[in-house]
């Protein structure tokens, strides 16, 4: 009975070995993300056993040595920079991927796509000493004192526009063809063509494009950390300097220590779940467009 | 004036600006940065907290930074991928949550890493503000890239191989190791320069992780520093710094550009091939 043993549908020993180890491999990788959540949580459980979370919003002020944790001004600074982030690179994003795919002349397509994704590769601590060294002086000749609200607005739209154009790209090259050629034949324009037709049908990968720009933003500390001046307040204006939550992690952990190291990965727990609600929604765009 | 003709004016202004804009940075970069730069400067030790002397030691630091964080990622996100791509359906539970696993932590900001890194690998394990904190941070954030572009690589060779090997009698294991990962190979390497260049890139995570010191490492348990957080630090805490930083961060930007001009080449000439394999 020589074939019962030499049976290619069950896996032979040395594959079942295999097998084993890849799993353990497998669920190491998976396991980092849980890792980091379980010591963002142990991290901040001093804080969080004798301090209820209601009070890291309606506190008087940051001062986390005088036991002050309130951290809204830095929430708003991190969702207004982020907002004023994308808002801009959305529409610059989508314009640059409509040239390269309904306007430019392919060669000229293909080194416009080359430029994007070398801009995505620059790190943000240059994308920051470009934004402190060149910008910042600009913007302080119009109002001073140049490190601002604006900067830093300005700096992450850059830092986020490759994303925004990458995958919108990528969404407008799933639009079916057929699509295409029925417009072509209808004799509509170029424009009514991408405004009726690609737009629309691209809709749902622009949409989990945008969250993914948006999550880059949120997240983002070096850039911003050195552009925005880092004082902790509600801006009053876009050239009034603020404080994100990421830079202010990046600035006091140096010599932070118990409470205030544990208010700290508060911060970073905050910041965690704002990333995770808009992957959530990024996830949920993505697979509204496989139904299309 | 049509719709459509401002609508095409628009767009090419938009190309235009990003473009300039692209240009403007790089020769910005490339005055400042040219007039410290010379081979001294890549070979002697930082003098003045870095307002003179060079930058060889926080090369050097860079770089072990990397290999430590390429050599843990590699074999691990090789193995995940294999996993995901050979041993398991694409809709088995356990595959599925590997990869919702790994895009979460594809999303992770760099800081929360940072954190991370500095409770579990400086504190909880006790490996302090060293290189080896450092790198093990950078191969946790390098994972879903290296994993990433392996998957695509394995998913587009060819269910054929995958047939004539099981007919053939070849374990799964001889079936990678002469068939499938071969040809996956450019896929492979594309992923591995993206992930170079993704470590190379960060700072955040590094300030607390790996720290500041610009030594000369002596072993990977050494603090050491970053060129990305020589930048940060030189623009930042040291006045009359910014030539200095101008020259760093224009070594950076080539190094990035020359990984990443690889890793692209890498995956046309890999997207060329399948089309002449098919």
């Amino acid at each position: 009975m020589i074939w019962s043993w030499h049976n290619i549908l069950s896996l032979s020993r040395t594959d079942s070995i295999l097998a084993a180890l890849l799993r353990l491999c497998a669920l190491l990788s998976a396991a980092i993300v849980i890792l980091i959540l379980l010591f963002l949580i142990s991290e901040s459980w001093p804080v969080l056993q004798h301090v209820p979370l209601s009070r890291f919003i309606s506190d008087a002020s940051w001062h986390p040595a005088q036991g002050l944790y309130n951290i809204a001004p830095m929430l708003g600074a991190t969702l207004l920079s982020s907002l004023g982030a994308v808002l801009l690179a959305t529409p610059l994003g989508i314009a640059s991927a409509l040239f390269c795919h309904y306007y430019a002349p392919t060669a000229l397509a293909i080194w416009h796509r080359r430029t994007i994704a070398l801009l995505a590769g620059i790190p943000s601590v240059v994308y920051g000493f470009w934004g402190l060294t060149t910008l910042a002086p600009l913007i302080g000749r119009l109002h001073p004192p140049g490190v601002s609200l604006l900067t830093g607005i300005v700096v992450l739209t850059m830092m986020i526009l490759p994303t925004v154009a990458l995958t919108v790209d990528a969404a407008l090259a799933g639009v079916p063809a057929a699509y295409l050629r029925g417009a072509a034949a209808l004799g509509l324009t170029r424009w009514s063509m991408i405004n009726g037709v690609v737009l629309p049908a691209a809709r749902s990968g622009i949409a989990s494009g945008i969250m993914l720009a948006a999550v880059r933003a949120i997240g983002e500390t070096m850039a911003i950390l050195m552009v925005a001046g880092n004082v902790v307040q509600y801006p009053d204006s876009l050239f009034a300097s603020v404080r994100t939550l990421t830079a202010n992690i990046a600035l006091e952990m140096a010599y932070a220590m118990g409470d205030h190291r544990a208010a700290l990965f508060v911060t970073g727990l905050a910041l965690l779940a704002m990333v995770l609600l808009l992957v959530g929604f990024a996830e949920f765009f993505k697979q509204d467009a496989a139904h299309v | 004036m049509s719709k459509d003709f401002l609508a095409t004016v628009m767009i090419w202004l938009t190309a235009l600006l990003i473009s300039g804009f692209f240009l403007y940075l790089l020769t910005d970069m490339l005055i400042h940065g040219l007039d410290r730069l010379s081979w001294a400067y890549l070979l002697d030790a930082p003098l003045d907290a870095g307002r003179s002397g060079g930058i060889a030691p926080i090369v050097t630091a860079t770089a072990i930074l990397v290999l430590i964080a390429i050599i843990v990622a590699a074999p691990l996100g090789l193995a995940t991928a294999v996993l995901l791509t050979e041993f398991t359906r694409q809709k088995s539970h356990f595959g599925r949550f590997v990869e919702r696993s790994l895009d979460v932590l594809a999303s992770v900001p760099s800081i929360i890493f940072g954190l991370f890194g500095n409770a579990f690998f400086c504190l909880f394990l006790g490996l302090g503000f060293s290189l080896l904190s450092g790198g093990l941070t950078l191969a946790c954030m390098a994972l879903p890239i290296l994993i990433r572009s392996a998957v695509e690589g394995l998913r587009s060779a060819p269910d054929e191989y995958r047939l004539a090997a099981a007919a053939l009698g070849m374990t799964r294991g001889a079936a990678l190791l002469h068939l499938l990962l071969p040809t996956a190979a450019p896929a492979l390497a594309a992923g591995l320069m993206l992930g170079i260049g993704r470590a190379g890139a960060e700072t955040a995570a590094l300030i607390f992780t790996s720290g500041y010191v610009d030594r000369m490492p002596e072993s990977w348990f050494d603090s050491g520093r970053a060129l990305s957080v020589h930048i940060y630090d030189l623009a930042m805490n040291v006045p009359g710094g910014d030539a200095s930083a101008h020259a760093a961060a224009l070594v950076l930007v080539l190094l990035l550009f020359t990984i990443n001009s690889i890793a692209m080449g890498l995956t046309r000439r890999w997207q060329r091939g399948r089309i002449h394999s098919l």
